[in-house]
């Protein structure tokens, strides 16, 4: 029991870590079903130690794409500082709007926006 | 200024656990024309001093479970450093064409957890 859990953790790392790295995000999206599903974690547990692993990925991640890739300080600037106030708001409304509702509509958007950069 | 806004709409997003960055990344390629792999290289900046804020607040109140955690990093790391040199190496529209699809893939992974969740 206690070695399967181990290599789905090795396992889910090596494919959590490829597609943050490749695409830059989306690891912690895929993090929460590792654990809930796989190692059945509790929901609120799942979302906060996925971003205590996304984090040092993500730190590697950014020191790759800042020396092997163009960045725009300026334009980084305006958007981390977006991303800070955004990020302090969104986890105060977490706990007033609904979030089946939410899902929703982030679902389709997150959907019609593939679908425009595929097709 | 617009980099200001799509960074508060992925921000709240990624606040409330909706991956927030993935989307940021398409409204700054789609609407601010920025490069994809620069999209991406800010979508992960951008993220870590809300995620240590995040962390240091869920560590208070003791949510994260370290000892699961580790084993996923260890070889998360590697495998990102990787994945990265293999995406800042890949033809932008290439990239752009197979983040698409990963959009796609994350939408709906989002819409099916609704039908998933576990409460506490």
């Amino acid at each position: 029991m206690k070695d399967k859990n181990f290599v789905i953790k090795l396992v889910g790392g090596v494919l959590i870590g490829f597609l943050n790295g490749f695409f830059g995000g989306g690891g912690g999206m895929l993090v929460v079903p590792l654990l809930t599903l796989f190692l059945k974690m509790p929901e609120q547990k799942a979302h906060a130690t996925a971003i205590f692993v996304i984090l040092p990925l993500s730190i590697a991640s950014s020191v790759v794409y800042i020396t092997q890739s163009p960045m725009q300080f300026n334009v980084l600037g305006f958007v981390a500082g977006g991303v800070l106030a955004g990020g302090i708001v969104g986890a105060l409304l977490l706990k007033k709007i609904n979030n089946t509702a939410l899902r929703v509509a982030f679902s389709v958007i997150m959907i019609v926006a593939g679908l425009k950069l595929v097709f | 200024m617009l980099y200001v806004v799509f960074g508060v709409v992925g921000g709240i997003l990624g606040g409330m656990g909706m991956g927030g960055g993935t989307l940021l990344i398409p409204l700054l390629t789609i609407f601010a024309g920025v490069n994809q792999q620069m999209a991406q290289g800010i979508n992960l900046i951008s993220f870590l001093p809300m995620a240590i804020v995040a962390i240091i607040i869920h560590n208070k109140n003791k949510l994260i479970d370290f000892k699961t955690a580790f084993p996923i990093i260890f070889t998360g790391i590697i495998s990102t450093v990787g994945a990265s040199f293999l995406a800042t190496g890949t033809n932008e529209l290439l990239l752009k064409l197979l983040f698409g699809f990963f959009l796609i893939y994350l939408g709906a992974v989002l819409f099916l957890s609704i039908f998933f969740e576990k409460k506490n």
